[in-house]
């Protein structure tokens, strides 16, 4: 554990947080979710839950984002918040 | 003097803790997402920040200082717990990701079925139609 690493990838994952949460194109969103998702598995490794790390890269970044995308595009971008 | 001793224990908790507290207010981002979003991708999108910040919360718990990785390593004796982090937790949420993503499909399931019927994927329109 290197505390300053940690603070530095934390601030990473609240402002991607907030920015997939409160900008106003789906799209954007997801895009944006999926930068958390990056910044979490880097935490992960940051923490030592190495196996974890890959686990969220590969399950948490890679399909949630794909399965976000398709099932944007089977439904609608459209949006009010 | 003793005053002075009080304030300095409860700096040392704040700033020891701080992987806590930062990972609280992760999960209030996602609930507020949850509970105040009226687009239901943008609740889906809540529901992923809360599954990851508790998720966050349980490698915190097993990490600890001066610690390394869980793997056996000659250098590190094993009979001393302190050497090695704790693996337990990361085994856990290994399979709680995986879960998430399975309960996540689902959640889009039913995401398309909702739009082929209603045309829409706001709560309040939803609601109006509903009625």
């Amino acid at each position: 554990m290197i505390w300053e690493v940690e603070l530095i990838l934390y601030m990473f994952v609240i402002v991607a947080a907030i920015v997939a949460l409160e900008v106003k194109d789906l799209l954007t969103a997801v895009v944006s979710l999926t930068i958390f998702s990056f910044t979490m598995a880097l935490l992960f490794v940051a923490m030592g839950g190495i196996d974890v790390g890959f686990t969220e890269a590969v399950v948490g970044a890679g399909v949630t984002g794909i399965l976000f995308i398709v099932a944007l595009y089977q439904t609608t971008i459209r949006t009010n918040d | 003097m003793t005053i002075w001793r009080e304030v300095k224990i409860m700096y040392d908790f704040l700033l020891g803790h701080y992987s806590y507290w930062l990972t609280i207010i992760l999960l209030c981002i996602g609930l507020y997402g949850i509970i105040f979003k009226k687009n239901l991708v943008k609740k889906t999108i809540g529901l992923t920040i809360l599954q990851a910040s508790v998720v966050l919360y349980w490698v915190s718990l097993g990490s600890k200082w001066g610690a390394t990785v869980p793997v056996l390593d000659p250098a590190y004796p094993a009979s001393d717990v302190a050497n090695y982090l704790n693996p337990l937790p990361h085994t856990l949420m290994l399979t709680a990701i995986v879960v998430g993503v399975a309960t996540l499909g689902v959640a889009f399931a039913l995401l398309i079925a909702t739009y082929n019927r209603y045309k829409t994927l706001d709560e309040d329109e939803i609601l109006e139609q509903i009625q």
